[in-house]
């Protein structure tokens, strides 16, 4: 197995990891770290497509890694907005839930 | 649309600095809003929206007098070593539509975000009016940007930018929707990053019109097409997705509630239809669009029954925006022809355009009049409505032309829309479209009779109100419904005029009349209380199994709004997509 493939298979591995947090943790936090789970997975992705560049005898694309690192910042920025919503939610709730106590789903009253 | 194609090597057009003002505008209202801070926010936001709408104007001009695209090269760059702007039609429409929104939606808020004259700042105005331009601006992007990454960035800005405009009011219920919105729309926004980045290995670059020209069907872009679409359909809250929608919707001050639904979940439907029509017109599927479609009907089926059961006025707005948005998605398979490959486009695209700008304006307007009946009343319980038509006859006339503007009555938006999308049916031989444009009518008309119904009911004592709105918030919610109204004659120039006939023909007012039968019918079958007030004692069998109905729909829509049950969704429909896109295509 090459190197390209490992990569591949790792950050296919991440994402599916990631989704699986995402559905089926019912807490705000472990859907905030599956996402950056899965956004971790994406980003690997591009790493493994930045070695076409290596075949024009280049270290890599660059390209790719420019995205990746902006990628990051947009990911860091969500996670950041995210807790930020779950602290003030715990804030003015006392819970950290995405659900309503009384409903088992959130009513929209 | 397909001209971007043809347009390498490209070079900046002369109007191309319009672009990059429209870009730097409305963040540097957010910057200078953020360092002037305080009661300075209001101010900078009231002078930079018109200056957006005069830019906004003047880019249209460029585009109609040039007759071409207008590109501007950042730094000079070419893609794909560059960045690219574009703005066709398409963009420009949007545009235009945006800043007049959001200037309606300024002078709307005017006073309900004032920093009280003791404070310095206060937390709520302060967020608003800064987060209101960082909205505009990142939408903005969305129409301008040239390429897939630019894009997702100008996306996941939107959504950054809309999700705290939902908790703008703190309580925990708002906090809990907006955390919800946010959740779903980053799983949304990640699974369209991991399509892009699939592209992007294939074919080494991101750029739309590069892209446009390199795609080629095949396993790794049927893939990229269909994590790209579910993603952006997450963000744009189509059925079975849309379990973020009401709440959020439903939660926010009326001001957000306007943008958020009359602009922020455009942007997203924007931008399923530049990667369906600009970036992959050979990839994209009649079946694929079948489904897309099928999506949209289900949409307008559910939400508007759903509607029809909600005992506050916002939330039923909140479901009205959701059967709107399953409006949207009939102009995809409407655009395809049965025996033909790939998308035809005809009048399906004008039409579909058309129905976003009318949808925009005239669910700002309903939004804003149901947040002035809830500010005037202090509840917003539709049961509860009574002798509203006598105290407040602009806001309720608002509310029943945007309403009117929805069903598609002559000469609204809608209406022009509709006829586009109907000889777009006609011409591509699919009659099973026609009748859910018909009868989608229907069901609109269902909630704005309901909500009619219940405010033009007299009242034996006087009607106490909480507050008094002000005359200047009233009246730009009825021009906005009123703009969506009367559409059709703006639109008259670039369609030809044999699409609109007056209002008053008899097969006009023929249709109307069966509209508003079909509506009230459904209206007192599935509400909750029978349309005129009557006790529901001696309800009839057929009541009561219409109720059932309702019922039924109700119990469905809850299940779909829970989350596993939404993502689990997302993943099948993303499954449904790449196999509606792999037996679809072509035999090569």
């Amino acid at each position: 197995m090459s190197a390209t493939t490992l990569f591949g298979l790792c950050g296919a591995l991440l994402v599916g990891v990631g989704i699986y947090g995402l559905v089926v943790n019912p807490q705000p936090l472990r859907k905030i770290l599956s996402f950056n789970l899965i956004g971790s997975g994406v980003f690997l992705l591009f790493g493994v497509v930045a070695r076409r560049g290596a075949a024009l005898g280049m270290g890599g694309d660059p390209v790719p890694q420019a995205l990746v690192i902006t990628g990051i910042v947009v990911a860091f920025s969500a996670t950041a907005l995210a807790v930020a919503l779950l602290l003030r939610l715990h804030d003015a709730s006392g819970t950290a839930s995405l659900t309503t106590k009384e409903s088992p789903e959130p009513s929209d009253t | 649309m397909s001209a971007l194609a043809t347009l390498i090597p490209e070079t900046t057009t002369a109007g191309g600095f319009l672009l990059v003002l429209a870009l730097v505008l409305p963040l540097a209202g957010v910057f200078a809003a953020l360092i002037l801070g305080g009661c300075n926010a209001r101010r900078v936001a009231m002078l930079t929206i018109p200056l957006g709408l005069a830019l906004a104007v003047a880019i249209g001009v460029e585009l109609v007098q040039t007759g071409q695209t207008v590109i501007y090269l950042l730094g000079g760059w070419a893609p794909p070593l560059g960045i690219a702007l574009r703005a066709d039609g398409l963009s420009a429409a949007m545009l235009l539509t945006t800043t007049v929104v959001l200037l309606g939606v300024a002078l709307f808020a005017r006073d309900d975000f004032e920093t009280p004259e003791n404070l310095r700042e206060a937390r709520a105005p302060f967020m608003f009016w800064t987060l209101l331009m960082a909205v505009w601006g990142a939408l903005n992007a969305v129409f301008l940007a040239g390429d897939l990454f630019t894009l997702y960035v100008a996306l996941e800005l939107l959504t950054f930018a809309g999700v705290p405009l939902v908790s703008l009011e703190g309580h925990s219920e708002t906090l809990r929707a907006a955390l919800r919105y946010l959740l779903f729309a980053l799983l949304g926004s990640v699974l369209y990053m991991l399509g892009a980045v699939l592209l992007y290995g294939a074919y080494g670059t991101l750029d739309i019109a590069i892209l446009a020209e390199r795609v080629r069907p095949g396993m790794l872009c049927f893939a990229a097409v269909a994590l790209m679409t579910v993603g952006l359909l997450a963000k744009t809250a189509l059925f079975p997705l849309h379990l973020w929608l009401p709440p959020a919707h439903a939660g926010a001050p009326a001001a957000a509630s306007a943008v958020l639904s009359a602009l922020v979940v455009k942007g997203s439907w924007f931008l399923v239809v530049r990667l369906w029509f600009d970036v992959m017109p050979g990839v994209v599927t009649f079946s694929a669009a079948q489904l897309l479609g099928g999506l949209g009907s289900a949409a307008i089926v559910v939400g508007s029954v759903v509607a029809l059961r909600q005992e506050r006025l916002k939330l039923l707005v909140a479901y009205s925006t959701m059967a709107q948005i399953g409006y949207l998605f009939l102009m995809f398979p409407l655009a395809f022809d049965v025996s033909g490959n790939g998308p035809v486009h005809g009048f399906a695209l004008a039409g579909g355009l058309l129905q976003v700008i009318s949808h925009a304006t005239a669910k700002a307007g309903m939004f804003m009049a149901a947040g002035l009946i809830y500010a005037a009343l202090g509840h917003d319980r539709i049961a509860d409505l009574a002798g509203v038509a006598r105290t407040m006859p602009i806001t309720v006339l608002a509310f029943a032309l945007a309403g009117l503007a929805l069903m598609g009555v002559v000469p609204s938006g809608a209406y022009l829309a509709k006829k586009l999308l109907l000889d777009a049916a006609d011409g591509s031989g699919q009659w099973w479209w026609t009748i859910v444009l018909q009868g989608g009518a229907v069901f609109t008309a269902g909630y704005v009779v309901l909500v009619l119904a219940s405010v033009l009911r007299r009242r034996s004592e006087p009607l106490l109100l909480v507050s008094r709105v002000s005359r200047l918030s009233e009246l730009v919610a009825l021009a906005l419904s009123a703009g969506s109204l009367l559409l059709a004659l703006a639109a008259l120039g670039p369609v030809p005029g044999e699409f609109v006939s007056s209002s008053f023909a008899p097969k006009e007012m023929g249709v109307l009349l069966v509209v508003f039968l079909g509506g009230s019918l459904l209206a007192s079958g599935l509400s909750r209380r029978s349309l005129l007030g009557a006790a529901g004692a001696n309800a009839g069998v057929m009541r009561r199994i219409a109720a059932g109905v309702g019922e039924s729909f109700e119990l469905a829509d809850g299940v779909i709004r829970r989350w596993q049950f939404a993502s689990i969704s997302l993943l099948m429909l993303a499954i449904l997509f790449g196999g509606a896109l792999v037996w679809g295509a072509p035999p090569s």
